[in-house]
């Protein structure tokens, strides 16, 4: 059954398979709210939306049989969430940080209520793809098993960079966001730009949150996320609200959640709290080292997080 | 300003916001569903139950929710139940309404964290209400009187467990992942250690303590890296032991369950599981009540505990993969701690760091206070407490 074990280099090859496994929620979080952001809205309420796309992608996995239809389901239901978000962060004078929020508890209120039912059954997982067709050891080709969805959001990336740069929608995008009064003298509706960034955005987060229930750890549980979806939104600050750099810092966050349990279990004991913590304390750095009081940060949107009057 | 799609006055924008909030508030904190059983009759005892996770986790949720159902065929009890009561106020607040709105007079608080202080707050403020706590953390003298605990002794069930690991791994090398280093985790791995060492004192088991009762990722992390160490049977405590079978399945190797039967989640790798029977604990708790007993009159002890022999446990079915030499040393194991004649602890243990920690000679049964403070992981785990 199980081969030989492969001691030390298991750490490395945890961490590289953890990255394969585990980063398409941060990736599809971060790239969704990344587009949300460059509109010039914040949507806090993406953790809200992954725990809904993962419950939503779940039970029609399980109800239909059908994993890809559960994949549809999860970013329509991040959509639905989106739309609330996107009309209710854009009436005058609300603060969309706050909306997020409530939209965050909303979310997974719903998520939780509609997901009691799906807690115990299994349903169907997506495929994976297998790029391990060259090599014998069982542990390699378990690690690069790959979730069609990660490789979904590996090709947006670059994707969205190249529609933000040379697309005239992308450039719009830019516009409502660094400058809504030059948008609006160009005659372009600030609210539809936006509820589209919001809507979209939220429709990829849904995906992410079935990556989380149909891929790894492959099952729905109030407990799933375990933050995720807000790393994801710090995150994009981090990638200085880029997309390619989305990605770099989702498979960074996506290795280090497998560091603690990779040291574990090859003997190294002493402080797995901390190892197990590095996520957060990942975060926690990222936010102490690019906000500082004497310069503004490079690359965000010009009137991101200000309400309209 | 631009001219809004929608025009929305200010005050209905609060409405709505408040409206969408106290939603979602009410949706996120409510896993209330009472289910009353029987028609009430002047003489019909409500017992409440609460439990701190979802009640089909397949879990130590999952556990307690069906040892309160086998209370539904019994007559003259009424049951409410409430599930995913977090351990802080919350839980007060559950409590509260079980008595005053259905009222409840024995409530069964399933989480070990309920106890202090939210279970001895209220029993001060229910004076004739009587509180019972799953984890055994009651002190004479030190408690109010009527509060009384419960618990079982799962670790016999995880010695034979071990038992099982130890025959169908060919790796000799076995996993357990925990949740925190705590006595009732560490007396777990031991238990399975000594039983897989009873049959191969060259078995080891690698501990991997993720931290948390629930976090399925680093769960899902831990028993991948555990695979990819050649570690070939895997068993758990974590609150929902779900994710771990699960991908114990897809990585092609053993599992044994924990807390109730996981076998459908790995039809070809499940061996066995330690299942709790709260069935049995529950209805004799019910029974001494409709005679009248209480933990104020004496009637009721306030310490309950017990084992294999007093029906608190019970083993999975055996999986296929189990050959008939380890089922007939499993059933030996089990009959052996029935009858007494098997003692787990039984010195000379050493720890994994070579001192000696029961000397030679030396029994220790289940009762054993010692066993309830153990700090230890005995000799053949890899791993630490610190």
């Amino acid at each position: 059954m199980a081969s030989e074990a492969l001691g030390w280099w298991g750490v490395p090859l945890a961490i590289i398979a953890g990255t394969l496994r585990g980063s398409a929620p941060f990736l599809l979080v971060s790239l969704g709210e990344c587009l949300t952001e460059k509109s010039g809205k914040i949507n806090l309420g993406l953790e809200g939306t992954l725990l809904m796309g993962a419950m939503s992608a779940y039970a029609v996995s399980y109800l239909t049989g059908s994993p890809w239809l559960g994949v549809i389901v999860a970013g329509v239901a991040g959509m639905f969430l989106g739309l609330i978000h996107g009309w209710l962060a854009q009436q005058p004078r609300v603060n969309d940080v706050a909306v997020g929020i409530a939209m965050i508890i909303f979310g997974s209120g719903l998520a939780f209520f509609l997901g009691k039912p799906f807690i115990q059954p299994s349903a169907p997982q997506l495929p994976t793809l297998s790029l391990a067709g060259w090599t014998q050891i069982p542990q390699l080709e378990s690690a690069l098993s790959i979730s069609p969805l990660f490789i979904l959001g590996v090709a947006i990336a670059p994707l969205m960079q190249w529609f933000f740069r040379s697309s005239r929608w992308g450039l719009l995008i830019r516009a409502v966001g660094d400058s809504p009064d030059a948008a609006k003298a160009m005659g372009i509706s600030i609210f539809k730009v936006r509820m589209a960034s919001i809507v979209a955005g939220s429709f990829l987060a849904g995906i992410g949150g079935a990556s989380l229930s149909l891929f790894y750890p492959g099952s729905w549980s109030e407990r799933i996320s375990s933050g995720q979806g807000l790393m994801a939104v710090a995150l994009v600050i981090f990638a200085r609200w880029n997309p390619v750099q989305c990605l770099y810092a989702s498979l960074l966050f996506g290795g280090a959640q497998a560091i603690g349990p990779a040291l574990q279990s090859v003997g190294i004991d002493a402080y797995y709290y901390l190892f197990n913590a590095s996520p957060y304390i990942l975060t926690l750095l990222i936010m102490v080292i690019t906000c500082s009081p004497k310069r503004t940060l490079t690359g965000a949107p010009g009137s991101l997080g200000q309400a309209q009057e | 300003m631009r001219k809004p799609t929608f025009q929305v006055t200010r005050r209905q924008a609060i409405r709505g916001l408040l409206a969408t909030g106290a939603f979602g508030l009410t949706v996120k904190l409510s896993g209330c569903s009472n289910s009353p059983t029987a028609a009430g009759g002047n003489d019909t005892l409500t017992a409440g139950f609460i439990y701190v996770g979802p009640k089909d986790d397949y879990g130590y949720n999952q556990a307690h929710s069906e040892g309160r159902a086998s209370l539904d065929s019994l007559d003259g009890i009424k049951t409410s139940e409430e599930a995913s009561v977090p351990e802080t106020n919350a839980v007060q607040e559950s409590i509260r309404s079980m008595i005053d709105l259905d009222g409840a007079t024995a409530i069964f608080a399933t989480s070990f964290g309920y106890f202090d202080p939210h279970v001895l707050a209220l029993a001060k403020d229910f004076p004739e209400v009587q509180f019972f706590h799953c984890g055994g953390l009651y002190e004479e003298g030190v408690h109010p009187n009527n509060v009384g605990s419960y618990f079982g002794y799962i670790d016999e069930a995880q010695y034979v467990a071990g038992v099982v690991a130890a025959h169908a791994s060919t790796s000799k090398r076995l996993g357990f992942i925990g949740a925190k280093p705590i006595p009732q985790v560490l007396r777990n791995v031991n238990s399975f250690t000594l039983g897989a060492r009873s049959i191969d004192p060259s078995a080891t088991t690698q501990v991997i303590f993720t931290g948390d009762w629930a976090d399925p990722v680093r769960e899902a992390e831990a028993a991948n890296s555990m695979a990819d160490q050649g570690v070939d049977v895997l068993t758990c405590h974590v609150d929902s032991p779900k994710v771990v079978i699960e991908t114990a399945e897809r990585r092609g190797i053993f599992a044994t369950g924990y807390h109730a039967n996981q076998a459908e989640l790995a039809p070809k790798g499940y061996l066995t599981g330690a299942e709790w029977d709260w069935s049995t604990v529950y209805k004799n708790y019910v029974s001494l009540l409709q005679e009248g007993k209480t933990l104020m009159n004496g009637g009721i002890p306030h310490l309950v505990r017990g084992g294999f022999k007093d029906g608190f446990l019970k083993l999975s079915p055996f999986g296929p993969a189990v050959s008939a030499s380890a089922q007939q040393a499993a059933e030996a194991a089990q009959a052996q701690l029935i009858s007494g004649e098997l003692v787990i602890y039984k010195g000379e243990i050493k720890d994994n760091q070579g001192k000696t920690v029961i000397a030679g000679g030396k029994e220790l049964g289940q009762t054993a206070i010692e066993l309830e403070q153990m700090n230890w992981l005995a000799e053949g785990v890899m791993g630490s407490v610190g």
